[in-house]
């Protein structure tokens, strides 16, 4: 997709110029130049045809008229899918409602799962208990996920969240009808929230604990060891974090497709729920492939960004 | 042992907020698990109930649904498989980087990190077109395969680290105790090795069972997995949470607890090892 | 012929000339070590006989024979790692026998042999642990005996005492020594301690930036070091270097003038405290060390060079502040010149 730059550190040795070619460290001298690629190619080849085929055949179909229901009719129709896909009066609902997915995901894991890992960062009766029942919700298959917040917990009459909200007297909300993308955004939230916290405590767990000390000798109340050691330490895995939410939620399907079929209406309709539209509901693979090729630039797009961002920090 | 910490107003603060924000995230799972065991009426009680007498009916009722059997099996071989299939792959390629490192190792790993940052969604259609012309809609080869090819990056970086930690200087002294490159291969490496093999896979089965998008889109009636069949279960009898949560609860079960034993794989894995 | 032999052997890391053409000979049973500072190449000279490490230019012979492109599993070395490099998964008689094992030799033959390895090592009781049972000293010694056990043509000991603490490392320098005595066999060992090169060597090998320094017994190179980095490598405390208008005080009692730019050596012992006026030389004492055995004084003189006698008691110590006079054993006294060779090798 795209090409990264990093600079190299060299392993051992990088043989360059006149200098003979040094075998790196660990490596056995005699062995041949040959082992070391045959072991290495299956997985690149299938790996580069996932990557290539697909795209190969995406920016093939977006510009032919391709109905799966028709294969017969094809033929060269230039942008005129793209045309369709963007002006599609669900387009920009979708793009608005994909970002507003993405970024309230990673807005709520991300602040959520900083104060969750400080709190639970220092030992306390139960802490392996507490551990364990945290990270559950990131095992629940999202279709189980979807299911059951939306019966169990949202339902308006049965559902949990309605009995609480009777409990203090309020009318219960139709989560699915009245707020739906904020629905999506509570299950896959719950979801990933234990996914970030379990990345800050690791990293936390990796936190000089001699540095916290000579800053608590220096004075440093609590909120200045926050601002100036414990965020700092947080901030490379927090950009992690983020680059890896932005992958998967980008793709978020399972929870809208079994819930609220990105309704009512488009409201809660993403982008990958319109190419599955497009796809799968009217057939028109051609608008479709358009739509994905779009949805692969906003992803490069967001990525690039944030592996600039993480690239400093790796390695 | 350390001594005991103190018990201080903090402690006991920490504490009791630790315990009730983990139980309130953990809640709507508990009471999944709760649910599983009520008859319907109990499911949609209102107030809801907390303490019933428990009943495995829906547990029989669910497994005589002949399909949840079938989904479950789809399950289990469409993960199993594909994760051996793509530990058989990525096995030899982290080797092959991990001991004989070149100056494309660098870029041959970001680039493998990179096809995974492709949205799903991104395939979809050519992946569609293509099991249809193959004829294998609906077929748990299709799925075996696009999972494999999901993962593989995962199980590459994470074998790949694994290797690495294990110190070269364990691999040169049986070098030097003369073993031939497959004795220190069978002999020092492979049971080395064996720990990262085993917690690779695991992650890898949990994330393959738990895949949707592909499952849903690829499939119907015959290859679904346990994913697919709960997006669509419903009961003609109108009344469904409890067998619904019973199925569930019988799908998630297993895979929640290989969770917890592959959580530090799960984090060096899915960070692409940006996180130890 | 010689037993183990280098021949103009280079190493190069990219661009970077890390061993610069060494040439050594090594014979039957001697014990070499190779002592220098932090990244002189001593391991990387060692790995490349091991074979872990190939040679870009020159050769190595062992027995007249050129191994310099054999694999290390064929060249018949036993390699003591620093971090032991025991094989975690296996047990300690495992792990001793794995060579033997792997060379397809009778398992009776091998229980023989293991068994007088760990009875020499004391390790008999450890046979069946593993690694990860063991303490440090243990493992070190499993370390050892998994060399010991295939009478290898020479034995190669990479900083093997570095991870020890203090007092075992002296501990166990005591038993190598006696297990080369016993065992007689040809031994190439590396460490930056001079202390250790000094006890455990028939020929020290001082290297620097990938260069063979100076090679000798150690006591040859205690008294008669061919240059300055020599001569302050070996010994401790260090030797005095005089320098600068300092030198003058003591020109007049020495045989010869020392070269302009160059350096006069002085051994602390070739240094004695009389009393003040008395001596070459005057100063007034900074730091007194009393170590019990002997006494260590760090005396400053008008001119500001700092110096450092030894005296072989802890009697009639001098006070910070005092002033004394130091008397020079001028016979014992090493010149240098300005590029740090020997000029006059002290005759003892």
């Amino acid at each position: 997709m795209f090409r990264f730059r990093f600079s190299l550190t060299p392993d051992g040795a990088v043989g360059a110029g006149a200098a003979p070619v040094a075998v790196p460290a660990g490596a056995r001298a005699e062995v041949s130049r040959f082992l070391p690629r045959a072991l290495l190619a299956p997985a690149v080849v299938t790996l580069f045809l996932w990557m290539i085929v697909p795209l190969v055949m995406t920016i093939y179909f977006s510009v032919i008229r391709y109905n799966l229901m028709q294969p017969g009719e094809t033929g060269f129709i230039g942008l005129a899918n793209y045309e369709y896909f963007v002006t599609d009066p669900s387009f920009w609902t979708a793009i608005v409602n994909t970002l507003l997915l993405l970024g309230s995901v990673i807005a709520i894991t991300v602040f959520g799962g900083v104060a969750l890992a400080l709190l639970i960062d220092d030992p306390f009766p139960g802490r392996g208990v507490v551990r364990v029942l945290l990270i559950s919700p990131f095992f629940v298959m999202p279709t189980v996920n979807a299911l059951l917040w939306k019966h169990m917990m949202m339902n308006p009459i049965y559902g949990v969240l309605a009995q609480v909200w009777h409990f203090f007297g309020a009318t219960p909300v139709d989560w699915m009808a009245d707020w739906p993308l904020m629905s999506v955004i509570i299950m896959v939230a719950w979801q990933w929230l234990p996914f970030a916290t379990l990345i800050f405590v690791t990293a936390l767990q990796s936190m000089n604990r001699e540095q916290l000390e000579a800053a608590r000798m220096d004075g440093a109340r609590y909120f200045q060891q926050l601002r100036y050691l414990y965020v700092p330490h947080l901030g490379r895995s927090i950009a992690v974090v983020i680059m890896i939410e932005t992958i998967f939620l980008l793709s978020v399907f399972a929870e809208i497709f079994t819930t609220t079929s990105g309704g009512p209406g488009d409201a809660s309709t993403n982008l990958a729920f319109l190419i599955f539209k497009q796809a799968l509901l009217n057939f028109d693979a051609g608008v479709a492939s358009a739509g994905a090729l779009v949805a692969v630039v906003l992803a490069n797009i967001v990525a690039v960004f944030l592996i600039r961002m993480i690239g400093k920090n790796l390695d | 042992m350390a001594p005991k910490a103190p018990i201080t107003a903090a402690l006991v603060g920490r504490t009791v907020a630790a315990w009730v924000v983990t139980l309130v995230i953990f809640f709507p799972l508990g009471w999944l698990v709760l649910t599983a065991f009520k008859s319907e009426m109990q499911a949609i009680s209102v107030p809801p109930l907390l303490f019933f007498t428990p009943t495995l009916d829906n547990f029989v009722e669910v497994q005589q649904r002949s399909d949840y059997l079938l989904y479950a099996e789809n399950s289990v071989i469409t993960s199993v498989i594909s994760t051996l299939l793509g530990l058989a792959i990525a096995f030899p390629a982290a080797y092959s980087m991990a001991f004989f490192r070149s100056k494309w190792t660098r870029d041959v790993l970001m680039w493998m990190l990179s096809t995974k940052m492709m949205p799903a969604v991104g395939a979809l259609v050519p992946i569609y077109v293509l099991a249809q012309t193959a004829g294998l809609l609906d077929t748990r080869l299709a799925l075996i395969i696009v999972f494999m090819l999901s993962n593989l990056p995962i199980m590459v970086w994470m074998l790949y680290s694994s290797l690495r930690d294990i110190p070269h200087e364990i691999l040169e002294a049986a070098r030097m105790d003369g073993a031939t490159l497959w004795q220190e291969f069978r002999r020092v490496l492979l049971p080395l090795g064996m720990g990262g093999l085993f917690s690779t896979g695991l992650l890898c089965l949990v994330l393959a069972w738990n895949e949707a998008f592909w499952s849903l889109n690829l499939t119907a009636a015959k290859a679904g997995t346990l994913a697919a069949l709960i997006a669509s279960y419903s009961s003609p009898e109108g009344l469904f949470w409890a067998k619904l949560s019973c199925a569930s609860f019988m799908a998630i079960a297993p895979i929640v607890v290989f969770g917890w034993f592959s959580q530090r794989q799960l984090v060096q894995g899915l960070t692409f090892g940006a996180v130890k | 012929m010689a037993f183990l032999e280098l021949k103009g052997v280079e190493k190069f890391f990219g661009e970077h000339r890390a061993i610069k053409g060494i040439d050594l000979t090594i014979e039957k049973g001697e014990f070499v070590v190779f002592v220098g500072p932090s990244g002189c190449g001593k391991s990387t000279l060692l790995r490349m006989i091991a074979g872990l490490e190939t040679v870009d230019r020159g050769a190595v012979y062992l027995e007249g024979r050129d191994i310099t492109r054999l694999p290390s599993s064929k060249r018949d070395l036993a390699m003591v790692f620093q971090s032991y490099a025991l094989y975690p998964h296996m047990s300690v008689y495992d792990n001793m026998s794995f060579a033997l094992m792997l060379a397809k030799t009778d398992p009776a033959l091998i229980r023989e042999k293991v068994e007088r390895a760990a009875k020499i090592l004391n390790l008999t009781p450890y046979l069946q642990r593993t690694p990860k049972e063991l303490s440090g000293g243990q493992r070190q010694r499993v370390a050892i005996g998994r060399a010991i056990v295939r009478s290898p043509k020479v034995f190669l000991f990479d900083e093997p005492l570095s991870n020890l603490d203090a007092a075992l490392r002296g501990q166990t320098r005591v038993e190598i020594a006696k297990l080369h005595r016993e065992l007689n066999g040809t031994t190439i060992y590396v460490t930056h301690d001079q202390v250790e090169a000094m006890t455990l060597a028939h020929r020290v090998v001082v290297l620097r930036d990938g260069q063979i320094e100076q090679v000798g017994t150690p006591l040859d190179l205690y008294y008669r070091p061919n240059n300055q980095f020599v001569a302050q490598f070996i010994g401790t405390p260090q030797m005095n270097m005089v320098a600068g208008p300092d030198v003058a005080q003591f020109e007049s009692s020495l045989s010869m003038p020392v070269p302009s730019g160059g350096y006069l050596g002085l051994r602390p012992e070739s240094l004695t405290l009389s009393a003040p006026g008395s001596g070459q030389v005057q100063g007034r004492v900074e730091l007194v060390e009393a170590l019990g055995a002997e006494t260590l004084v760090y005396v400053t003189t008008p001119g500001g060079t700092q110096l450092v006698a030894r005296q072989n008691n802890a009697r009639d110590l001098p006070h910070v502040g005092d002033s004394v006079g130091l008397r020079i054993d001028t016979a014992a006294a090493h010149l240098f010149d300005s590029h740090g060779r020997v000029v006059a090798p002290s005759v003892r």
